[in-house]
This record gives C-alpha cells, structure tokens and sequence, in this order.
C-alpha cells in the first residue's frame, strides 16, 4: 500500500523541518562559539572585562568594559524612555481613543515597527545629529543614540501592552466602574496590574531589540571607544564595535569579536527566556489580579 | 466635605492622566511625522525612473541603484527559497502533528524563541563563518540570502503556526472521516485553509529579511556592481543606504533617495499581501 | 492481509437459512478520556442494512461510542478505546488496522455540517481523487449521482463551482452525506446529523435517512425520541450507571419505546411522553 508510506514520509518530512529549524540556533551558537575559544583561551575573561586598560585590539589590549558600559547606557536610556510612552500609547488606543483615532493610531505604530533600522540611523544621521551638534557638538552622541532606539523599541512595547490590556477580562474594568472608579483609577489599579505580566514581557523583548540593535546605534553614536562620561559623549556599543571591526580583524582580534558575539547571545537569550517564564505566568496573573 | 474634596481630587487626577495620555499619543504622532517628513523631504527629488534602472558611478554619489535592486532581488529569493519550505514544514509539525506535550515540539518552539530574539549582528557573524568560510561560499548573495533564512524562519513558523491553528477542527474531522490521509488532509485541506497566516509570515519575514543590514555585512558584501551568478557578492539596499551615508561623503542624496525606495518596497509588499489576504477571505476560506 | 479481505464488501448473495450474522459486533467497548471513562463495556450488534437509533440524556457516552466505531477517537487527545469492534469479523481496534480504508468504509457525519472551505464540486472530488477514482467524467457522473440521491442536484447544478459555505446549514449537512456516499460506505455513523438544522431541513435529513436504509448500514445518534422512533429499526438507549456511560437497552425500537425492559428507558422514554 503506497498511502500509509506517503504519510511515513510526510512525517518524517516535517520532522526533519523541524528539526532544522530548531538546530539553527544550536548551530549559531556553536559557530560563534568556536570562533571565540581561542581568545577566550588566550587572553582570558578578566582581561576583556577590565584588567587591561582599553581596546586596541591591534596592539593586543582587549577591554570590552567601556563599550559594554556603552551598551548599557544606550539600552537603559532607551528603554527609560520607550516604556513609559509605549505603555501609554497602549493606554491610549485601548480607554481613550475613539475608534477611528485608535486604529490610525495602531496603524501609525505598525508603519513606525516597520522601518528599516538602517533609514532610522539614516535620519538620525542627517537630522538628528545635526541638531543635537547645534546644540552641543558633536551630536553624535549616547543621546542621539538613546532618541533613535527608543523610537525604534516604542512599537514593541506599545504592541505587546494592547495585547496584554486587550487580554483583560473585560469584567475587571465593568467591576471597577460599578464602585464608583474614575477611569483612570480603573486603569491604573485594575486593569495595568492584571496586564503587567503581558507588559513586562513587551519590555523585555524589546530591551532585547535595544541591546542587539546594530545599525541605527552605529549611525548615530559616534563610535569612540570611551567610557560614558555624559550624555553628550560619543560612544561605541558592543555591537558596532563587530560591524565596525570585524571588516579587517584577524587572528585573536577577530575571536575576540565573536567573544563579543557569545556575550551579545547569551545576554538576549535570557532575556526571551526570562520573558517567556514571566508570560507563562499571566494565566496566573490575571487570574488573581 | 471631605468626600467633596476626594471626588474633586479624583476628578483633576483623571484629568490629568488623561493629558499625558493624549499627550503622549500625539508626541509619539508627531515624532513619526518628523521622521517621515525628513525622510522624504531629503529622498523624494532623488527618485525617478533613470535612478532606479542606472548603476551606480562615482561610489554611489551620481548614478542610479539598477544592480542593487537586483541584488536585493536575489538575496531575498535564495532567502525564501530555503525558508519558506522549511518553515511552513516546521509549522505544519508544530500545529498538527506535535501536541504542546510532545518534548521534540517543546524544544524547537523554545529553541525558535531564542532564534527570534537573536540579534542581526550575531546572525552575520555566524554566515559569515557558516556559509562563508565553512561551506565555502564566500561574500556572496547565496551566503547573504542563507543567513538571511536563518533569521525570517521564527516568523514565518510563527504565523504560519497561527494560520493553521486557525483552521477549525471541523475540516480535519471531515477530512479524517473521509478516509484522507495525512498527507492531502495537510495539503489539500489544511493548508489552503491556512493560507492568510502562511501570506501573513511571508510578508512579515519579506520585510524583515528587506530591512536587514548587519547580517549581510559580512556575508553579501558591498560589491554594488551587477551580479552574475548567486555565489558573486551584492549589495542589498540596506547595505547601499549605510554606505552612502557613513562611508561616502556627498552621498547622502542617495543615500535618502534609496531609503524612499526601500519604504515603498515595503510598503507595498504590505499593501499586496492585505489585497491577497481578503481575496483569500472572499474565497470563502473563513465562513461568512 | 486479512484485514484488507475482512473489510471488502462480502457477497450480498448469501442464501443460507439462518440469519445473517451482524456486520457490527462490539465487545466489552469502553471508551476512557485520561482517567476518566466515558462509556463501559458496551456489548451491541448491528445488523446489516438497518437504520439503529442512539438515545439518551446528554453526556452517556453515545457519541464517543458512535466515535470509536471508526477510530475518530484516535484524533482526540488523552483518548483511550478498550474491548473491541469487530466489523464483518475484523476488530478494527487493532494497532495494525489502516484508518483511512476503514474510514473509507464506515463514514461519518456530524452534528455541525462540515463541508471543505472549498467549491460544491470540489468537496466531492477531493475524496474521490484521494481514494483513486480517475477520469473527470467518471467523477462527474458520481458527484451528481450522490447529489441527486441526497436530493441536493436541482438545487445546485447550475453552481456546483460557489463555494460550499454559502449553502444553507440543511443544504450543507446534505452535501456532506453526499461526500459520504461517494466513497460508497458499508456503515455510516451520524452524530446528531438533525440537531444543528432548522425544523424543515431536519425532515428532509430524516427522509433521506429512510430512503438509504437497505443500502447503508446507518448508526444515528439522537436526542429526538420522535426521530428515533420515525427512522430507526432498531433502537440502543444509553444511560449513566456508576458513573460511566453504559447500554442499557437495546432491541426493535417498537420494542424499545412500547415495553422498556429497563428502569431508566421507561422514565426516558415515557417522562417525555407526558
């Protein structure tokens, strides 16, 4: 009987899609990974994370402190920035738009989730810098750095919180409305708390986006390898020191740019991870909250 | 009176919140317009017919993007070419035949999660060990599309996933009573049923793979002229509007004029898909 | 293999005096979701040719019975079948047993019509085209013979390329008993084909019922007493006896409804007379 074998097959089949889906991120893993082991051998975590006294990767000096400082700094002031709006974007369409105002206003952050980081740098390049430079020079900055990519992650906060707040019971809110609540008392001390699982993992993911963005940072940073003395100061993110550097690395600066790598996806892994063990507790969370 | 004074506190603070929502709202509007004004006001005079068909000449400052699009086509058809069977295999697995308590399903749908989050950079660093130096494919639009397929196939899983899930269990019990077996179940009632989703990621992992810059910088590479075959390097548009604008001074013009034409590339890739989508939905896929 | 053999259509011609042995036999069936049992130990034969009515309350395992005569079961997660059908003498519980030819020859129908989201014609076709039946006009000449026996050609012919969802709910559930008998069932299970239609449409279901009785062998599960007694030959109560789903009666429906043998059967049965 030739069916049942077709089904084998098939099965079969799309195991094996399965399986190369999920191994990508083995084989990413395991690829960066080797790449990084001889510097990882050779010089030694301590030394990328500060017992030498900068990165000249020519010279062998390879501290990776000041633009994973960099990093930080851009991410923090990123995300301080993005969450808050996004949150109230989400706010916003969910309780206080009329309908109309709501969907253009969805469609506005869809469109805005859509534009290529690298047109976001482009902007940042050609308007923002300039302006920021006006004001202090040189523009390119940790705060050009900051504006770019907290546009950039608003759409993932802003997307995934109306998610969350459309995934509250509706009762809560008629509940609350029933003793006499404001709207924004309903919303603050009802329905934000029962959606703050679904709204943690928005942040989450996009603290993710902020820490592996490449392109806009690159733009727009200015790319001194320095620690963040001000907000004004050029810095170079972890990320833009790979695509900055890896053109003509060889040898050990070329591994410890994959170390770069390994710190990049270990970082985001745990990141999504963390994420998705807070969503699985939104079943809970709205249950109680 | 003290009830007086609470319920007019209440009254300003709902007020006042909902001012910063407004506000809030309209900062985030504004911001946009800015963006897209800028944008436009700097790319629009460069775009007409003779930039989008001329190669490039003096590093990109005069001439057109011709070999770029081109470029950009192939990158995107390697990328979906390898992608697109793969992912709507692995969705197929995922939604029908690897209940949520199967370990194997568990496993890719964690390990897709993580690929999801995996930054672009990263995922250039790997093609250009993996496909370049490993499989020995060097700067090339195979090796920049492959990485590229790598990154779009958590997306297209993801929603070709919901497509299927979608389907009610109806058809399938149809088609289980019918004496079908797995195999046309999957293809003849399934997935075309499936269609919007499966339309939906392909979309989504289109523009996202079209956006994409750090993970072809060392796996496509810059060569902008027009390529000959998928195993020479080409500069996809993304990779052109970043060299233009940080690498070559006075090529900022075209640097903005190629970011226009990248937008309405996407943007009308979006517009086609919603236009298949309801045809799709006329059809009668979703029951009226 | 003898599974095959057991499942093809035996000779209708079979002249011997004593009767004829049922197509359907189960044996000690019980049907399990996890830990929990839905229907034990049913022991119930059905003859060949004869329309059988399922009754009971909501929730006495007839329809997880009616789904484990073809193995519909195995699509339902957590769900376990003990004991064993035997259907012209082959038990079709057996791991070895091929779902889709036994499907093939006991078809099923739905309480909510079920038609592909695909053309009228094509909803015909598919099955057709899957269970090898090759050549455009010998299907053709199929589909409008199986839609002139569910009574549906005159309303269709003239669109038999519109979309099957836009056909009214008694038009649907007609055109999947067409789909059915294209595939020329021996057994065809319904589960409460009735209970989703109209008044009107659910008398012309139950005509076609009586006029494919003989030809099909028809299992319908019922929460219509009327109905039962209007269709069927043979009637099988269901009722919830220590927690689990049991039969508790069965016989000629005249039989079944005039002079219950069974406590429950005469308070079902006469509680809804009056």
């Amino acid at each position: 009987m030739s069916r049942p074998i077709n089904d084998t097959l098939l099965v079969w089949g799309l195991r094996a899609c399965g399986a190369v889906s999920g191994s990508v991120v083995l084989l990413i893993a395991v690829f960066v990974f080797k790449e990084a082991w001889p510097a990882l051998r050779e010089i030694g975590p301590l030394r990328f994370l500060g017992a030498d006294p900068s990165w000249h990767p020519v010279e062998g000096v390879f501290n990776l402190t000041p633009m994973a400082a960099a990093t930080l700094a851009v991410t923090v002031g990123a995300v301080a920035l993005a969450a808050p709006l996004g949150v109230l974007s989400a706010v916003f369409c969910h309780a206080y738009a009329p309908r109309w105002a709501a969907g253009a206003y969805r469609r506005l952050i869809e469109l805005l989730a859509g534009v290529p980081s690298v047109v976001y740098g482009f902007w940042g390049l050609v308007v923002l810098v300039p302006l920021v430079a006006q004001w202090r020079p040189p523009g390119a900055s940790l705060l050009s750095g900051v504006l770019i990519l907290a546009v950039m992650i608003l759409p993932t906060v802003a997307l995934l919180s109306e998610a969350a707040l459309k995934n509250v019971p509706r009762d809560y809110a008629r509940g609350a409305a029933a003793l006499g609540l404001s709207r924004w008392a309903t919303l603050w001390r009802v329905v934000l708390p029962a959606a703050r699982p679904g709204i943690a993992t928005g942040v989450l993911l996009a603290t993710g986006r902020a820490i592996g963005e490449t392109m806009a940072v690159l733009m727009v940073c200015g790319n001194v390898v320095q620690l963040p003395g001000s907000l004004l100061a050029p810095v170079r993110t972890l990320t833009a020191n790979i695509a900055l550097e890896m053109g003509y690395a060889y040898g050990v600066h070329r591994s410890a740019l994959f170390v770069t790598g390994v710190l990049l996806l270990a970082l985001v892994a745990g990141l999504v991870l963390l994420a998705e063990w807070l969503s699985r507790g939104d079943v809970r969370g709205t249950a109680h909250g | 009176m003290v009830d007086a004074l609470r319920a007019r506190r209440h009254r300003i603070e709902d007020l006042a919140a909902a001012v910063v929502v407004w506000a809030a709202a309209l900062g985030v509007t504004a911001v946009f317009v800015w963006i897209l004004g800028g944008l436009l006001w700097r790319g629009l005079g460069g775009v007409s017919w003779s930039f989008l068909v001329q190669a490039p000449r003096d590093a990109g400052r005069a001439g057109g993007i011709g070999p770029v699009l081109v470029s950009t086509g192939l990158i995107l058809a390697v990328c979906l070419a390898v992608s697109l069977p793969i992912g709507l295999g692995a969705a197929a697995l995922l939604a029908e035949f690897a209940s949520d308590r199967h370990l194997f399903g568990r496993l890719v749908r964690r390990s897709l999660d993580v690929l999801a989050g995996v930054p672009s950079i990263v995922f250039g660093l790997f093609g250009g060990v993996f496909f370049c130096q490993v499989l020995g494919m060097g700067f090339s639009i195979m090796a920049g599309g492959l990485t590229l397929a790598c990154m779009v196939l958590p997306i297209l899983i993801r929603s070709a996933e919901v497509g299927f899930r979608s389907v009610p269990d109806e058809h399938r019990h149809a088609a289980a009573a019918l004496g079908l077996s797995r195999a046309s179940t999957l293809f003849k009632v399934l997935l075309p049923a499936a269609m919007p989703g499966v339309i939906v990621g392909v979309v989504l992992g289109v523009g996202r793979a079209m956006a994409e810059t750090a993970a072809l910088l060392f796996t496509s590479g810059y060569v902008d002229r027009m390529p000959g075959s998928l195993w020479d390097s080409g500069r996809s548009l993304s990779i052109h509007i970043y060299h233009l604008a940080m690498n070559i001074s006075g090529g900022d013009a075209n640097a903005g004029a190629s970011a226009i034409v990248l937008m309405v590339l996407l943007l009308a890739i979006n517009l086609a898909a919603s236009f298949i989508a309801s045809h799709f939905l006329q059809r009668g896929v979703v029951s009226v | 293999m003898n599974r095959d053999a057991a499942l093809r259509l035996t000779a209708f011609d079979d002249v011997s005096p004593r009767p004829a042995p049922p197509l359907i036999r189960t044996c000690c069936l019980s049907v399990h979701y996890g830990a929990k049992t839905a229907v034990r130990d049913v022991e119930l034969d059905i003859a060949e040719g004869a329309v059988t009515a399922l009754i009971g309350p909501s929730g006495c395992g007839k329809s997880s019975f009616l789904y484990s005569l073809n193995r519909m079961t195995d699509l339902i997660p957590g769900c376990r079948v003990t004991g064993a059908v035997r259907i012209d003498g082959t038990d079709v519980c057996e791991p070895g047993v091929d779902t889709v030819l036994l499907r093939r020859r006991v078809g099923m129908i739905f309480q909510k019509p079920n038609p592909f989201p695909m053309s009228i014609r094509r909803n015909i076709e598919l099955p057709l085209k899957e269970h090898g039946v090759r050549g455009r006009a010998r299907r053709a000449e199929v589909v409008e013979t199986v839609l002139r026996d569910v009574g549906l050609w005159d309303e269709v012919k003239d669109r038999l390329h519109a979309p099957a969802q836009g056909l009214s709910g008694g038009q649907q559930q007609r055109l999947c008993i067409a789909r059915a008998l294209a595939l020329e069932p021996r057994v065809l299970l319904m589960d409460e084909p009735c209970s989703a239609l109209d008044p009107i449409a659910s008398g012309v279901v139950e005509d076609l019922i009586r006029r494919l009785r003989g030809r099909v062998t028809l299992l319908v599960v019922t929460h219509n007493l009327a109905q039962a007694r209007r269709i069927a030959d043979a009637t099988g109560v269901f009722w919830v006896r220590d927690g689990a789903g049991a039969l508790v009666e069965h016989g000629p429906t005249d039989a079944v409804f005039e002079r219950p043998a069974a406590e429950e059967t005469r308070r079902y049965v006469t509680g809804l007379h009056g």
